[in-house]
């Protein structure tokens, strides 16, 4: 782990000293993102198609949360996405992001699932009433 | 002194470690992918409302094959790694091999396309095609808008080895080539949503 910061600071010095150099990362970094998401990418896969649990929604829950790992890792190790880089405004705007796209879906299942679920018995009432 | 007022002043805004952008395309391309994130955002949004509604035809459990899904994942996860070999000899100066990469995670990309592509043509010949059901509108809407930024990185791409192989690695193919790389692992990143969200749960649902 030494090693990698070390180098990280390097490169960083580097990026100071052309000034317009972003981050491109090491190939180090690369790797643990390649095998990371690799091994991301296999769990789901092999819960799915190897019907490792019996209720569905566990695993869909399972394969979710591996994804919102997955989908960190591709940020922190592909795309270089740190505190630092542009002056800290990558990161605010990745996590303004982050809160809408949140609050999009998020919002957007809660309210069709419960229109769903509360409109047809609604409309079989009003169908009963008259 | 002015230097220690313009000091106490950048101190203010965040900006102790980090002297200012020199030109603003990084964080611009940046920005203008986080705007691209909310076109998928809308778009998981319509698949996750939508992706039950049948309407008599197949379901997601019915069309999806997850043997190729497998292979369509491995090739652009490979071609995100051999994108991200590129921009390292990139910053080592060596043409040759920048460009051996980038034709590298091009011929992976183009082989993700076809593989979607051959998807595409066989849902659509089973009768599964995006008029059938509101699910499958909403599947070939976020797939394919996937599917197409992923070729038009193709095109960037081309055009960009085009341009390095004529002019070498300039300080404006250099930034070109950032931002491809930015979209290129971006594309990826939605690709885990994609195979996760649409694919792998869609099945279970």
């Amino acid at each position: 782990m030494s090693h990698s910061t070390s180098h990280e600071h390097a490169s960083h010095g580097q990026e100071h000293g052309h000034g317009e150099h972003a981050n491109h990362g090491s190939l180090r970094s690369y790797l643990t993102g390649f095998v990371l998401a690799a091994i991301l990418t296999v769990i789901p896969f092999w819960l799915v198609m190897g019907h490792v649990f019996q209720s569905h929604w566990l695993t869909i829950t399972i394969v979710l949360a591996l994804a919102i790992v997955q989908i960190l890792v591709h940020v922190i190790y592909f795309l270089h996405l740190d505190t630092r880089s542009e002056g800290g405004w990558n990161m605010l705007s990745f996590i303004f992001t982050m809160v809408l796209v949140v609050i999009v879906l998020g919002a957007s299942i809660w309210v069709m699932y419960n229109e769903n679920s509360l409109m047809m018995p609604m409309s079989q009432q009003a169908n009963q009433g008259t | 002194m002015s230097s220690t007022a313009v000091d106490t002043a950048q101190s203010r805004f965040l900006c102790l470690e980090e002297p200012h952008a020199h030109n603003g395309t990084l964080l611009g391309f940046w920005i203008y992918l986080m705007s691209d994130c909310f076109i998928f955002a809308s778009l998981f949004a319509c698949y996750a409302v939508l992706g039950t509604n049948t309407a008599g035809g197949p379901s997601a459990a019915q069309v999806l094959d997850l043997h190729g899904l497998a292979i369509n994942t491995a090739l652009l996860l490979v071609s995100s790694v051999t994108f991200g070999f590129a921009m390292l000899e990139m910053s080592r100066r060596r043409k040759g091999a920048v460009l051996a990469w980038l034709a590298v995670s091009g011929l992976l990309a183009a082989g993700f396309v076809t593989l979607e592509i051959r998807e595409f043509l066989g849902m659509i010949a089973e009768g599964a095609g995006p008029g059938r059901s509101a699910f499958l509108s909403s599947f070939f809407t976020l797939v394919g808008t996937h599917g197409l930024h992923v070729s038009v990185g193709i095109l960037w791409l081309i055009v960009l080895m085009v341009q390095v192989g004529k002019f070498g690695l300039s300080e404006a193919n250099i930034r070109r080539l950032q931002c491809l790389s930015m979209f290129w692992h971006f594309l990826d990143l939605v690709w885990v949503g994609v195979f996760s969200f649409v694919y792998l749960s869609g099945v279970l649902r």
